[in-house]
């Protein structure tokens, strides 16, 4: 077509959306796994100890806390189970690792539907490079996907 | 021949000028799109060639790279 200084984001529009950034349409308007994640879920280093970690945890109202590193990329979990562990250990030694984690871009039904068959009471978001953005509430995913009957986009 | 640059550069290239056009379906383009980005999906794009500015940069995108 004779076009001169042409570029190609070849990565795409997954890329973008999986970074977090924000895009312009109809699905902007409706909500998101980034827009229902609880930013103050706690998190803590591989080093710190299980004990500590129970503690903070409980004081915030939470039940789960993240392992992450210095860049807040996600090492693992540590759920109910984990947290009652031997408050000995470190969290390294505790938690689950390597997560299963979402995108921020899926829609809330689709997070909503996945829990619910899969049985997960919460779940890390974070962007493609791993950080976290925060942990979505099985609960928040399903009051939020009820009034969203439209959200249906299958990104999972 | 085109040039492969990463979502960064995108970022700088608009801020300054650049076309952002996305050539997936219209309908995909509608659901969601690059702030900015203008929609000639492929199989237009020959024929909608005449809309586009050719004294400006162009960036297309897709999906993703598969």
């Amino acid at each position: 077509m004779g076009f001169e200084n042409v570029h190609e984001y070849r990565a795409g529009k997954v890329d973008w959306l999986a970074a977090g950034l924000p895009t312009e349409g109809d699905n902007p308007t409706r909500p998101r796994a980034g827009d229902a994640a609880r930013k103050d879920v706690p998190v803590c280093g591989l080093t710190d100890s299980l004990k500590d970690v129970r503690e903070r945890a409980k004081a915030a109202g939470w039940e789960v806390a993240v392992v992450v590193d210095d860049r807040r990329v996600v090492l693992g979990l540590l759920r109910a189970k984990e947290l009652d562990k031997d408050p000995s250990l470190s969290a390294a030694e505790a938690m689950r690792p390597a997560p299963s984690t979402f995108r921020p871009y899926v829609s809330i039904k689709e997070m909503a539907d996945y829990m619910a068959e899969h049985d997960l009471e919460s779940s890390p978001v974070t962007t493609s490079d791993g950080r976290l953005v925060g942990v979505i509430l099985k609960s928040d995913a399903a009051d939020l996907a009820a009034g969203c009957p439209d959200c249906v986009r299958k990104l999972i | 021949m085109s040039t492969l640059i990463d979502r960064t550069q995108v970022q700088r290239m608009t801020g300054a000028g650049a076309q952002l056009i996305e050539v997936l379906p219209a309908k995909e383009y509608a659901e969601d799109h690059l702030p900015g980005a203008v929609s000639h999906p492929l199989r237009q794009l020959e024929k909608e060639a005449g809309q586009i500015d050719r004294n400006r940069p162009i960036i297309v995108y897709c999906w993703d790279a598969g």
